[in-house]
């Protein structure tokens, strides 16, 4: 009998041990797969998967960025100087437009002879550049020249201006305008919330009598509690038609509107952290202060705020940790057109809300889906890199406190 | 201006403050009550989305959200407890403890639609449990496991060590002092850990949009490799992309009311809970 | 000079003192001693209006300092507390520099003139026999001195807003003999200037620093007399026991 129950306790030891590992075990697994999708992308084409771009082989031009291929094929580049090549203009090919240059049965039954007709075209225009697929390029037509393939380069991703992942032939996936309308929305719902509960938390923690506090706290449990979708109905019901019509705009979904949804969304947290930070002002520190005939509101501007400094620091940067990495109610209210901010009167999108509006539509395995983890990437870096300086910053709290 | 005026005007402000956000709360509150009551009936809670979804009600959605309630709890309490068990009473003080509560701060900051990214390259793709209520149990057990271990953990620290030696003099063992001595009376503190997750997960809408959530889909799941609908995903899409958005607005007022009821009623059953037993220790 | 007349405190229920009538002069050390719980420090905290920082605490009875009751509607804290200064049981300097630490009475008092701001401050610092040590370090953080340094930068913050009065709560109870000697001999030094009074258990210090001593006891002021006669003839016999080390 005691052996089987030594033998079970070891058991369970073991297990305990394993449960012990689970959460470093699960960041390790997010760390590995959202990596490994993301960082996929930069092997990724970019030109679409089994797509090629020709032109003839007189044409100067070796390679074209995959901005350049963008402008071309929306006619924003119209002649082939603009790229180093000559002065002439360029004509745009695309693949459909074959079939309205010949009849159907010209193709043979299997489209055998498609590769033919295409390389037909292309030699006898020498300013083509023609998308096609890679299973019908005109393998035998010596005029035809494939440009190289390259693939989407870490600069074009970080520094790229524009969003535009299902653009053909070559999608844009310049992180830019994701990552200025997050810092944008968020540096503001900030500077909303900073000041609200910066002077919450004073009345809380200075103030308001215990009955009012006893009131206070689960009311602020209660606005931590709702859910985020629940806020982005409220705003996108409430405020987005309250500012419309207040600032006379043409919509209302503004980053102004995300920024004071989400203001209200970091209130609970950053209340609760700097109330905290205020309440472990030792008592000794304000009865000096009070007894050198300091009033009660100099106190708390010269000695308990500058005291609480470093918890208030940490309230702030986990207040905006909430804000960069909150998806649905900043996808509903601030209409999400991914274009670099200048105002706050205008729409934009943050890198959650493209996670969540797009990765639905996004093939698995492609260029836009590893784009879209590779945003996840960017996000949890942020967060991680939060979280660590807040609890850099909080431990200098905790040394103040000996 | 002389200092005591100054402290007047800055306390005023205060006050107005503290209001401030009390009104902002009752606002919200209030506002859903009041154009959400009216949608709510028995027809609302117990039959299936029509005609577009716009009229009929939400009964898919809730037996959706209960499922991965369901779920996710079965998924994330046990190993939560566990882990907070080998925390407190095994692991001691060195780094691996230290270690580990970083490592479970850190799950605990991560963005909740990194969790759905990393749900539907894990559960979905790589192990092929598809669109379903298992991969979506997963990842919201996954996003709540750090805070059933933090709840879990707080109860455990709560209990004096006297406990523990008491019991291990009289020659029980480790096990057994953690399964009758320090596990009952930890019990409250856990279960109102796990109250608040199950709150958590009731309103989460990014971790389910790519693992589960069906946009509409009213039969009810025959196993767990079925798709669901589910509360905050359905008052995402009535909201913002419904055939009819404003023919569904009362249908969403509902959604909404239904939520915050939920999570209301979990957070009350928390502090109700975490009083009556407070007392309860303090009169022993 | 201070006069306390018919005090009666209450902390919730817990009667803590029990009417107490006393009279302070002017210039001179009041020490008050007695077993931890007796209503010392409660008292000595009257004169400053410091409980009034607790909850559910209620008054009885009248405290006059200069003829005037300090409790008095018209009579606003914060100009009481810039006349009574206050120092501690544990040095509590402020998170700042050593020269704010001191002008911080001056600062919160509205006064502007930095002159006078930096004069007052080597005054103060010079009284609390200080101004030699730090003299080279004013804008360092207050929390590099020593706790015995820490304690008299806490006596010079009080000093600067030159107060009458000087209430000092066990003020060496947390330092090291070679500091509170130090301290003992600035009490000395400050009498001229200040009506000092000054809480302790340690006995031999009352000895030492005062010319009058309180002996209190369950909340009661059971004997209060020139310090040589409470050490050498006291009249109660509870003071006698304790002053003898039979209880305590």
């Amino acid at each position: 009998m005691k052996q089987i129950r030594q033998i079970i306790e070891r058991m369970v030891t073991v297990m305990l041990t394993l449960s012990g590992s689970v959460t470093s075990l699960a960041i390790l697994l997010i760390i590995i797969f959202l990596f490994k999708e993301g960082f996929g992308l930069f092997s990724s084409p970019s030109v679409e998967k089994g797509y090629a771009l020709c032109v003839q082989t007189s044409n100067p031009i070796e390679t074209l960025t995959p901005e350049q291929i963008k402008k071309i094929f929306d006619y924003e580049i119209t002649t082939w100087d603009e790229v180093g090549g000559s002065k002439e203009e360029i004509m745009v090919f695309r693949f459909d437009d074959i079939f309205s240059m010949y009849p159907e049965e010209e193709f043979g039954t299997d489209y055998e002879l498609l590769p033919e007709k295409l390389g037909e075209v292309i030699a006898q225009n020498p300013y083509i550049i023609a998308y096609i697929p890679e299973q019908y390029l005109p393998q035998k037509n010596t005029s035809v020249k494939t440009l190289p393939q390259k693939n989407i380069q870490i600069t074009d991703f970080f520094g790229g201006k524009e969003w535009l992942p299902t653009a053909t032939p070559s999608p844009q996936f310049g992180v830019l305008p994701l990552i200025m309308g997050t810092l944008w929305v968020s540096f503001f719902a900030i500077l909303i919330a900073l000041p609200l509960g910066m002077g919450v938390a004073i009345y809380m923690s200075e103030l308001a009598g215990a009955r009012t506090r006893k009131l206070l706290k689960p009311a602020i449990e209660l606005l931590a509690g709702i859910p985020s979708v629940v806020y982005g109905f409220f705003g996108l019901v409430v405020l987005v038609p309250l500012i419309q019509k207040a600032l006379n705009l043409p919509v209302g979904e503004t980053a102004f509107a995300g920024s004071l949804i989400l203001a209200i969304m970091a209130l609970p947290t950053i209340i609760t952290i700097a109330e905290d930070a205020m309440g472990g002002t030792p008592r000794a520190m304000r009865e000096a202060s009070l007894a050198l005939g300091a009033t009660r509101w100099q106190t708390i501007y010269k000695v308990i705020v500058p005291y609480a400094s470093s918890g208030i620091m940490a309230a702030v940067v986990l207040g905006i940790g909430r804000a960069i990495g909150e998806t649905m109610a900043v996808l509903m209210v601030t209409g999400n057109a991914a274009v670099m901010p200048n105002s706050l009167f205008q729409s934009v999108r943050t890198i959650p809300a493209t996670i969540a509006a797009e990765l639905g539509e996004a093939p698995a395995g492609g260029a836009h889906y590893q784009s879209l983890f590779l945003l996840g990437c960017i996000l949890f870096v942020i967060t991680m890199l939060i979280s660590a300086s807040a609890e850099i910053i909080s431990k200098r709290q905790h040394n103040k406190e000996i | 201006m002389n200092k005591k005026t100054k402290q007047k005007i800055a306390f005023i402000i205060f006050r107005i403050l503290g209001l401030l956000v009390v009104g902002i709360l009752f606002w919200i509150l209030g506002f859903i009550l009041y154009n959400g009551i009216g949608a709510i009936s028995w027809d609302f809670l117990t039959t299936a989305p029509k005609e577009g979804m716009t009229a009929g009600g939400i009964f898919p959605a809730i037996v959706g959200t209960l499922y991965l309630i369901a779920g996710s709890v079965i998924f994330a309490f046990p190993i939560g407890v566990m882990s907070a068990i080998y925390m407190n009473e095994y692991a001691g003080n060195g780094w691996i403890v230290r270690f580990i509560r970083i490592m479970t701060n850190n799950l605990g900051s991560i963005p909740s639609i990194v969790f759905g990214l990393f749900g539907m390259a894990l559960f979905v793709n790589t192990l092929g449990f598809g669109d379903s209520i298992l991969a979506g149990s997963c990842t919201l057990g996954l996003l709540v496991l750090p805070l059933i271990i933090r709840t879990t953990e707080e109860a455990l620290k709560a209990i004096p060590d006297s406990y523990r030696t008491g019991s291990l003099a009289l020659g029980a063992s480790k096990l057994q002092t953690i399964r009758r001595v320090i596990l009952p009376m930890a019990f409250p503190n856990v279960i109102t850990g796990l109250i608040l997750s199950i709150g958590r997960v009731s309103g989460e809408t990014a971790p389910i949009l790519f693992t589960v959530a069906a946009y509409f889909l009213p039969k009810l799941p025959n196993s767990i490799f079925d798709q669901v609908m589910a509360l905050p995903y359905h008052l995402y899409v009535i909201a913002t992309s419904g055939t009819d958005i404003e023919a569904s607005r009362p249908i969403a007022y509902g959604t909404a009311l239904v939520l915050i009821a939920i999570v209301l009623l979990m957070n009350l059953l928390a502090t109700a809970l975490r009083r009556y037993f407070g007392r309860k220790v303090k009169t022993n | 000079m201070i006069q306390a007349k018919d005090i009666n405190f209450y902390y919730g229920d817990f009667h803590a003192l029990k009417n107490i009538n006393m009279e302070i002069e002017a210039n001179t050390v009041t020490a008050f001693i007695g077993p931890s719980g007796c209503g010392k420090s409660t008292f000595l905290r009257l004169f400053n209006r410091m409980n009034e920082l607790i909850d559910n605490t209620r008054l009885t009875g009248e405290c006059l300092i200069d003829e005037q009751n300090i409790y008095h509607k018209s009579v606003q804290v914060d100009e009481l507390r810039k006349k009574v200064g206050m120092v501690f049981q544990k040095p509590n300097p402020f998170p700042k520099s050593i020269f704010e630490n001191v002008a911080y009475g001056l600062r919160v008092n509205d006064v502007r003139d930095k002159s006078y701001i930096v004069q007052r401050v080597e005054e103060s610092l010079r009284a609390a026999a200080l101004w030699d040590e730090v003299k080279d370090k004013l804008k360092k953080s207050a929390f590099e001195l020593s706790g015995g340094q820490q304690q008299r930068l806490c006596i010079a913050r009080a000093l600067a807003i030159s107060p009458s009065v000087l209430l000092m709560d066990e003020p060496a109870s947390a330092l090291d003999p070679i500091s509170t000697s130090k301290i003992e001999e600035l009490i000395h030094s400050l009498k001229k200037d200040y009506t000092i009074v000054i809480v302790t258990h340690n006995m031999q210090q009352a000895a030492r620093v005062s010319d009058k001593t309180g002996f209190f006891m369950l909340g009661e002021l059971i004997e209060y007399d020139d310090t040589k006669k409470i050490f050498l003839k006291p009249e109660k016999e509870q003071t006698q026991n304790y002053i003898t080390g039979r209880f305590g």
